[in-house]
């Protein structure tokens, strides 16, 4: 999952640097994402994972590091399953 | 009885008095400035236990409507320099520089204004070209190509820079500067349609500061928590005085034509039902979101969410509109009488200030960010909360 959350963010993130540089808690915003750009990224998610992010997740703090996306979809699909 | 409202009394009818040479001069409104720092008004949003007013963001839009129903200038100026104060005291709290220094904005009724726009970025203040070079303790700045309101009678101003100079444009950082602390050259004049008095000129913004004058939170967070919303709602609020003064106006008309022809509707009384319904619109707009900036600090998530930046890019859309659809129905309304600028029912100073609202960050450009925001946020479909 995280490998695949890298390849998002360097298609749609616009960071400075490459994702595989960068630590799963390093602050993404730092690097360079928008919040253009953190809807870009949701979108793509949306599409790899097959997930809709409910409107709970829509804030900063969701898009904010590699670890935080993932645990939003962790989230997402333990809800589905349930 | 409100005591913010009682206390600006004097400010509004000092205000009023200038208005129209301030206007026609495109001068900066000293009298109306230095009442409102003899009232301690410049204070109002500081929370008392620093010497403030402590008052609640609703409190000062209401003065900011007072204000603009007869100087829309002034009342920029006033709303400006609070949208600053409140991110003075949202993000400078618990730092020792910033809490000092709001004591002095108190003591001192010092004037605050903003440099985030910069040449080349235009309204994209969510970016930035220069950046904050760090040397020891100090930092050093130059901004080119920014539009100041005041600038030139700014005790401080606060001003954006990326975090540094190898840093990307998004990831910026706020500084407050003191008079004694930046240089303004003047690159360009404010000889503008409105909003005259508030001397918008372009300047090349240059200076050095002790580092801890940088705000320890993100410009992301400061932009997003408290300077895009409080700027929305304040100006929204200025709006609304203005599209209400050209309103009375048109009343007044409508009701001296009724009592001259008592035996038919007056013309205009129609469209003056119209428009009231466009004021109530205008009103709900303003007084809904200042309830839902109240509820969402209560809850830093909510703060940061798309729903609340949505719902805050549309209060600014929405009064940005009405004003002007208010004041062209006011102008229909008086006719002649309203399009000459020397009738008590004059509305030419109201259209050139409102219509302001839409290139102040314009509208398109906030259309933009919001329709990108609702590829993911999506459509509210109640009613309540
Ligand atoms: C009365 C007044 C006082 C002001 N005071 C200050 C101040 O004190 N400090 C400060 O920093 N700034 C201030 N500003 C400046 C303001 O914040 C904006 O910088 C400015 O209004 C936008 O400038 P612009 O229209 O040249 O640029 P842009 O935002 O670049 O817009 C130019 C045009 O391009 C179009 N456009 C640009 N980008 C987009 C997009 N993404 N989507 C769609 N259309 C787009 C728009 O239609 C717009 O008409 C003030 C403005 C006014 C009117």
């Amino acid at each position: 999952m995280f490998d695949t959350i890298r390849r998002l963010v360097d298609e749609q993130g616009r960071l400075s640097v490459a994702a595989a540089t960068i630590g799963d808690d390093a602050d993404l915003y730092a690097t360079g994402l928008t919040s253009f750009a953190a809807v870009q990224l949701m979108l793509a998610l949306e599409e790899t994972f097959d997930v809709e992010f409910p409107d709970r997740m829509l804030n900063r703090r969701s898009f904010s590091s590699i670890a935080a996306i993932a645990n939003c979809l962790q989230e997402i699909k333990a809800e589905e399953a349930a | 009885m409100n005591a913010p409202l009682d206390r600006g009394a004097n400010v509004v009818a000092t205000a009023a008095r200038h208005a129209d040479d301030v206007d026609r001069k495109g001068r900066f409104p000293v009298e109306a400035v230095q009442a409102l720092k003899d009232a301690r008004l410049l204070a109002l949003l500081i929370p008392v236990e620093f010497g403030g007013g402590g008052a609640a963001l609703a409190d000062v839009a209401e003065l900011c409507t007072s204000l603009g129903q007869q100087c829309a200038s002034t009342a920029m100026i006033f709303a400006m320099h609070q949208i600053k104060v409140a991110s003075l005291v949202a993000h400078g709290r618990g730092a020792a520089w910033h809490e000092s220094f709001m004591r002095r904005v108190c003591d001192e009724q010092l004037l605050l204004g903003s440099a985030t726009t910069e040449g080349g970025v235009g309204g994209n203040l969510r970016n930035s070209i220069c950046a904050f070079e760090r040397d020891g303790d100090i930092f050093r700045i130059a901004k080119e190509g920014a539009l100041i309101s005041y600038g030139a009678y700014s005790d401080a101003i606060l001003v954006t820079a990326r975090r540094a100079a190898d840093a990307p444009p998004s990831d910026q950082q706020m500084a407050v500067l003191e008079k004694s602390q930046f240089r303004l050259e003047r690159t360009g004049s404010w000889d503008a349609l409105g909003m005259r008095g508030t001397c918008s000129e372009g300047f090349t913004f240059s200076g050095q500061a002790p580092t801890e004058q940088i705000f320890a939170h993100d410009f992301a967070e400061i932009a997003s928590q408290s300077m895009l919303a409080t700027a929305h709602l304040l100006w929204s609020a200025v709006w609304f005085g203005v599209a209400s003064d050209a309103l009375a106006r048109a009343q007044g008309f409508v009701r001296k034509d009724a009592r001259r022809h008592p035996d038919g509707p007056a013309p205009g009384a129609l469209r003056l039902a119209e428009a009231t319904n466009k004021l109530q619109l205008m009103r709900v707009n303003i007084v809904e979101g200042l309830k839902r900036f109240a509820k969402a600090q209560k809850n830093e998530d909510d703060l940061n969410s798309m729903s609340f930046a949505v719902a805050m890019n549309n209060v600014k859309i929405g009064s940005s509109q009405l004003s002007i659809e208010i004041i062209n129905h006011a102008l229909l309304i008086a006719g002649i009488a309203g399009y000459k600028n020397d009738t008590p029912y004059s509305v030419g100073r109201h259209m050139r200030d409102a219509l302001s609202a839409q290139v102040m960050i314009s509208n398109d450009r906030i259309f933009t960010n919001l329709s990108n925001l609702l590829l993911a946020q999506r459509i509210d479909q109640r009613l309540g909360d």
